[in-house]
């Protein structure tokens, strides 16, 4: 009888033990998400620079808007035709570049001169130090591209450089274009960061999986309308979400995505 | 003017961040090279603020961080990430947690 008793008791204690932990891994899962609206960027015009940036840069400077975890800069950037920045030096940041519409001459102090054209995209690892100039080499086009900042996960690294073609034809799947191995789709880079676009007809959902724990995913929507996580959002607003492993994002109707999962520790 | 020393041994960034900051009008610039001539910076000058730029590896900064703490423990230091560009303001502004000037 004791013995019995003793042995429910246990149990009881093992299924209060479960439901405890139960509701604190629900807690810890709870994701959390914020929307950044594309009206709340800052801007920059230069007359033949006009830039959007999401987080703080240059001139704009907002202490709530500093960083989406490692991201820490996206500049939505447009450039009339045969303009562009001229020599100018980074260091000790994964600076990645992909145009939208025509295309960006690259010239760097490892001795790397390249065309970017739409379809494609760049990654430089800034490291220890390296100087580069961007150009819109068509006279008559605008080029208009995301630059994209992430803090490396490994500082004073030597400077490298890699440009590829991207998968941007491809409709209804997410498309990896950048990891943390040399090895996967994509470029990739001194980060546990994994990019990948969407090109969604209306209607389309799909979940996407985080790869590592404790990373969360920042949406950036080049055009159309996306449900992400319940929250509308539109062209050119962005949606971060963490605390959670996966991200279910559905199409209101065609629409383009830059998904990126970043470390929100780092 | 408040000081603000850069850190780093890529010369050419080092000074072009000197020349972003003093560009800024609301500070001056001091650079060292190494963490040697760093703690000879700190004694020279009254500085606000200290940016660990490309270079200075982990040991340099541990040691830089224990002789501040022991001297100057109410110098923030912060890592530079960029090399001057787009980051530096807002880099410098979160450090000393200032707004910037209109």
């Amino acid at each position: 009888m004791f013995v019995a008793y003793f042995l429910t008791y246990i149990n009881s204690c093992k299924q209060l033990a479960t439901y405890f932990c139960h509701i604190k891994t629900q807690e810890e899962k709870m994701a959390q998400s914020i929307i950044h609206k594309a009206s709340s960027r800052g801007t920059a015009d230069h007359g033949w620079l006009k830039s959007y940036h999401t987080f703080s840069f240059a001139g704009y400077y907002n202490p709530e808007r500093i960083n989406f975890g490692a991201l820490r800069v996206l500049n939505d950037d447009f450039v009339t035709g045969g303009m562009g920045f001229g020599e100018h030096p980074h260091d000790n940041m994964e600076i990645i570049s992909i145009p939208l519409e025509g295309d960006l001459q690259h010239k760097d102090s490892m001795g790397n001169m390249a065309t970017i054209k739409t379809g494609e995209i760049q990654v430089m690892s800034a490291g220890t130090g390296i100087y580069h100039s961007e150009y819109n080499p068509n006279p008559e086009k605008p080029v208009k591209f995301l630059q994209i900042w992430l803090f490396p996960n490994k500082r004073n690294v030597t400077p490298r450089y890699d440009q590829q073609k991207i998968d941007d034809q491809t409709k209804n799947e997410l498309v990896q274009i950048l990891s943390p191995n040399s090895n996967d789709s994509g470029v990739w880079i001194y980060q546990d960061a994994w990019f990948s676009l969407g090109n969604f007809d209306a209607g389309i959902s799909k979940t996407y999986k985080m790869h590592k724990e404790g990373n969360g995913a920042y949406i950036f929507l080049l055009e159309g309308n996306l449900e992400i996580d319940g929250k509308t959002i539109e062209t050119r607003d962005g949606f971060g979400i963490w605390d959670t492993d996966k991200v279910e994002i559905k199409a209101l109707n065609n629409s383009k995505f830059l998904l990126m999962e970043v470390p929100m520790q780092f | 003017m408040k000081k603000i020393l850069i850190i780093g041994t890529h010369e050419p960034i080092v000074k072009t961040i000197a020349r972003l900051i003093e560009k800024s009008g609301q500070f001056i610039a001091e650079t060292a090279f190494d963490i040697a001539e760093a703690i000879q910076a700190c004694k020279k000058h009254e500085l606000c603020l200290i940016l660990i730029g490309a270079g200075i590896n982990k040991a340099d900064e541990q040691r830089l961080a224990q002789f501040l703490k022991a001297h100057y423990p109410s110098i923030p230091v912060t890592r530079h990430y960029g090399g001057g560009s787009g980051l530096l303001c807002a880099e410098i502004y979160q450090a000393l947690d200032i707004l910037p000037q209109t």
